[in-house]
C-alpha cells in the first residue's frame, strides 16, 4: 500500500494538508468495516485533526463475491439471480435491467403492456430505494422516528414485490420476455390501497424532515460536491442531480416505454447533503406520478414476449406436460441458440447508471458479462467531499450518497 | 446531431491511421484503437467541445486466450450527453506485455475502474497513480477473470458439453 499517494483532491483539502505539516497532532482512526454507522461493509482510514478530516482512504471489497465470474458460468437465466444482489435495495430494477439487455441481444419485442408494467415494477423499487436512503440521513441526523415511518410503507411495497413474484427483498421478479404471470386481483387492490395511502403519509413524513430547522443545519452544506467534479468522478443519478446535472438515463436513452410518461427530473443546486435528500424526495413523488400514468394507462394485451427459445413456460405445464418439462430444463440449462455480439444496456437504477456489457460468443453462457456499478464507480469521490468536514459530517455524507455495499463490491 | 456515421467519419479525420474494424452493431459504434494512441484519442475527445465526451461511463477488461499477441482487450465506453451517443473504444494487448497508458488524469473516474481491470485481467496501466488491488486481497498473485481459471472443477463429468447436445 503506498501511503505516499494522495487522492486526487483539489480546493478544500489545501488548507488541512498544510496543517499537517505544521503541528503533526494528527490522529488515524478507522470508520468502519463494521461501524454502525457505515450501513455496510466498508472501511475508510480517516487522519483527524480533532474533528476535522484532512484526508480518508477507502478499503473496498469486503463482501467482493465475484460476480462477473460467476456469470461467465451461468446460462442467461441464471445469471438474474446475481443481479438481485448489487443494489439490494431495488433488485427489481437491476433484474428488469438484465432481461432488457438479453432481450435487445435476442432482438424480442416486448409487448407493451409489460414494458408498462416494468415502470410500474421499476418505479415502486425507485420509491423503496429513496426511502430507505433519505430515511436512513434522517437516522444519521439523530431523528429515529424518520426511520420507522417509511418503513411501513415499503413494507407496503414488498407486499406488491410478493404479489408479484412470490419473494421481497431479492427478487428475481420477472423473465426475460416478460413476467411470469399477469397482475393478480390482490395485486390491482393492494397497488390502489398504495397510491392512495402513500403520498399522505410521505408528505407527512416529508414535512418532519425537509423543512426542519435543525435538519437544514445539519445538512446544508455538508459534504458539498459540484458540478464539474461530479461529471469527472462519474457520479450517475440523484447524487449527480443534487449537484445540479440533469442527467437521467430514463429521459436520455429511454427503454421500456419510458418517453410515453410525463416526469421532472428535479436538480439541486449546492450537491451537499440536503440537495440529495430533497432530489430524492422530489424523485418519489415524480416516481409516483410515472406509475399513476402508467398503472392508468395499462394497456391490454399479452404479459409475455413471444419468444419460446427463452421464456420459461408455465409452471403448472411444466409439471403436467412433457414438452413443457423439455423446454423449461433447456432453457435453464442454456441449451437454446443465443446470437452472439456485444451489447451495452443501461437502465437509471437507484443510485444512478446501472449498466450491463455482455458480449455473448453464442454460447450457453456469456463470454463476459461486466455490470456498470454506480456506487463503485462514484465512491471514488468520497475523500473529496468529506475532506475539511467533520467526522458526524463524514457519517451523513455515506449515508446521503447511497453506498450500498452489494452494489459497490459486486 | 451526430449519429454514428457522422462520428465515425470525425474520428477518422482525427486520427486517419489508428483506427480499425469499426462496428455498428446494436446500434453503437465500436471502433478499435491503436493502443499507444488510446489515450492520446480519448484526450482529443474529451476536450472537443463541439463532440462533447464528457462523460465515462465504463472501462473494463476481456480475455481472449487464442487471439495470439491480442490477448486482452480494454474496453472503454464514453458518452457524450450533448449528443445522445455512446461510443466504444476497444485497444488490444498482448500478453507479454498487457500494458496501456491510465486515462485517471483525463477522466479520474477511471481511477478505480482501471484498478479493478488491473485486478482482474493484470493489465498494467501505466502512470495511474495508485495501481494496486481493489476487490481482492493483495496478497493475491493470480488474476481471476483471466479464462484459464475455470469457476468449476474441470474433471466434473457431469456437467461435460457433450451430455448438452454441443461437441
Amino acid at each position: 500500500m503506498n501511503k505516499e499517494t494522495a487522492p486526487i483532491i483539489e480546493s478544500p483539502s489545501e488548507f488541512y494538508n498544510s496543517r499537517e505539516t505544521i503541528d503533526g497532532d494528527i490522529a488515524t482512526i478507522n470508520f468502519g468495516p463494521t461501524h454502525p454507522a457505515t450501513h455496510g461493509i466498508f472501511q475508510n482510514i480517516l487522519k483527524v485533526d480533532g474533528e476535522k478530516i484532512i484526508s480518508s482512504e477507502q478499503t473496498v471489497g469486503y463482501i467482493h463475491r465475484a460476480f462477473e465470474k460467476l456469470a461467465e458460468r451461468r446460462p442467461y437465466n441464471q445469471i438474474t439471480p446475481i443481479t438481485d444482489r448489487l443494489n439490494y435495495c431495488s433488485s427489481p430494477i437491476n433484474n428488469l435491467g438484465w432481461h432488457m439487455t438479453v432481450e435487445k441481444l435476442i432482438q424480442a419485442e416486448i409487448p407493451k403492456r409489460v414494458q408498462y408494467m416494468r415502470v410500474i415494477i421499476m418505479e415502486l423499487a425507485r420509491i423503496a430505494d429513496h426511502l430507505i436512503c433519505d430515511s436512513v440521513v434522517g437516522v444519521d441526523t439523530g431523528a429515529l422516528t424518520s426511520f420507522f415511518y417509511p418503513f411501513q410503507e415499503r413494507e407496503k411495497i414488498y407486499e406488491l414485490y410478493e404479489e408479484i413474484c412470490g419473494a421481497r427483498l431479492t427478487t428475481n421478479i420477472g423473465r426475460i420476455g416478460g413476467f411470469e404471470r399477469d397482475f393478480t386481483p390482490v395485486f390491482h387492490t393492494k397497488l390502489k390501497a398504495f397510491l392512495k395511502s402513500f403520498p399522505k403519509v410521505f408528505n407527512e413524513w416529508d414535512s418532519m424532515l425537509s423543512r426542519n430547522r435543525i435538519f437544514m443545519d445539519r445538512t446544508r452544506g455538508t459534504g458539498p460536491i459540484s458540478p464539474e467534479r461530479a461529471l469527472a468522478y462519474g457520479l450517475t443519478g440523484p447524487n449527480l442531480r443534487a449537484a445540479g446535472v440533469d442527467y437521467d438515463v430514463r429521459v436520455m436513452h429511454p427503454y421500456s416505454s419510458y418517453e410515453d410518461f410525463d416526469f421532472i427530473i428535479p436538480v439541486g443546486v449546492n450537491g451537499d447533503t440536503y440537495d440529495r435528500f430533497m432530489v430524492r424526495q422530489e424523485e418519489i413523488r415524480q416516481s409516483l406520478r410515472i406509475i399513476e400514468q402508467a398503472y392508468g394507462n395499462l394497456p391490454e394485451g399479452e404479459f409475455k414476449a413471444d419468444v419460446p427459445d427463452f421464456y420459461l413456460p408455465d409452471k403448472a405445464a411444466v409439471y403436467n406436460n412433457m414438452e413443457a418439462l423439455i423446454y423449461h430444463f433447456k432453457i435453464v440449462m442454456g441449451e437454446m441458440e443465443i446470437p452472439s455480439g456485444e451489447i451495452y444496456h443501461s437502465v437509471e437504477g437507484g443510485n444512478g447508471e446501472l449498466g450491463y456489457y455482455l458480449i455473448s460468443d453464442g454460447g450457453r453462457t456469456p463470454y463476459r458479462l461486466q455490470f456498470r456499478r454506480p456506487c463503485f464507480i462514484y465512491y471514488q469521490a468520497y475523500p473529496e467531499m468529506i475532506t475539511g468536514q467533520t467526522i458526524s459530517d463524514a457519517v451523513i455524507t455515506l449515508s446521503s450518497m447511497n453506498v450500498i455495499a452489494g452494489e459497490l463490491d459486486a | 446531431m451526430l449519429n454514428n456515421e457522422t462520428l465515425l467519419t470525425q474520428l477518422e479525420a482525427l486520427f486517419p491511421s489508428d483506427l480499425s474494424n469499426a462496428d455498428f452493431s446494436f446500434d453503437l459504434l465500436t471502433v478499435e484503437v491503436e493502443s499507444s494512441k488510446l489515450r492520446t484519442l480519448i484526450a482529443t475527445l474529451q476536450k472537443d467541445d463541439s463532440l462533447g465526451f464528457a462523460f465515462l461511463t465504463l472501462i473494463g477488461g476481456v480475455h481472449y486466450p487464442e487471439d495470439v499477441d491480442r490477448e486482452f482487450a480494454v474496453v472503454y465506453h464514453i458518452h457524450s450527453w450533448k449528443h445522445k451517443i455512446r461510443l466504444r473504444l476497444k485497444a488490444f494487448l498482448p500478453l507479454s506485455n498487457p500494458s496501456i497508458d491510465s486515462i485517471c488524469d483525463i477522466y479520474p473516474s477511471a481511477n478505480w475502474m482501471e484498478r479493478e481491470t488491473y485486478d482482474f485481467y493484470g493489465i498494467i496501466f501505466t502512470n495511474h497513480p495508485d495501481l494496486r488491488r481493489i476487490l481482492n486481497e493483495d496478497s493475491m498473485d493470480y488474476f481471476p477473470l483471466r479464462k484459464e481459471y475455470t469457476l468449476e472443477d474441470g474433471t466434473r463429468e457431469d456437467k461435460d458439453d457433450r451430455f448438452f447436445g454441443r461437441f
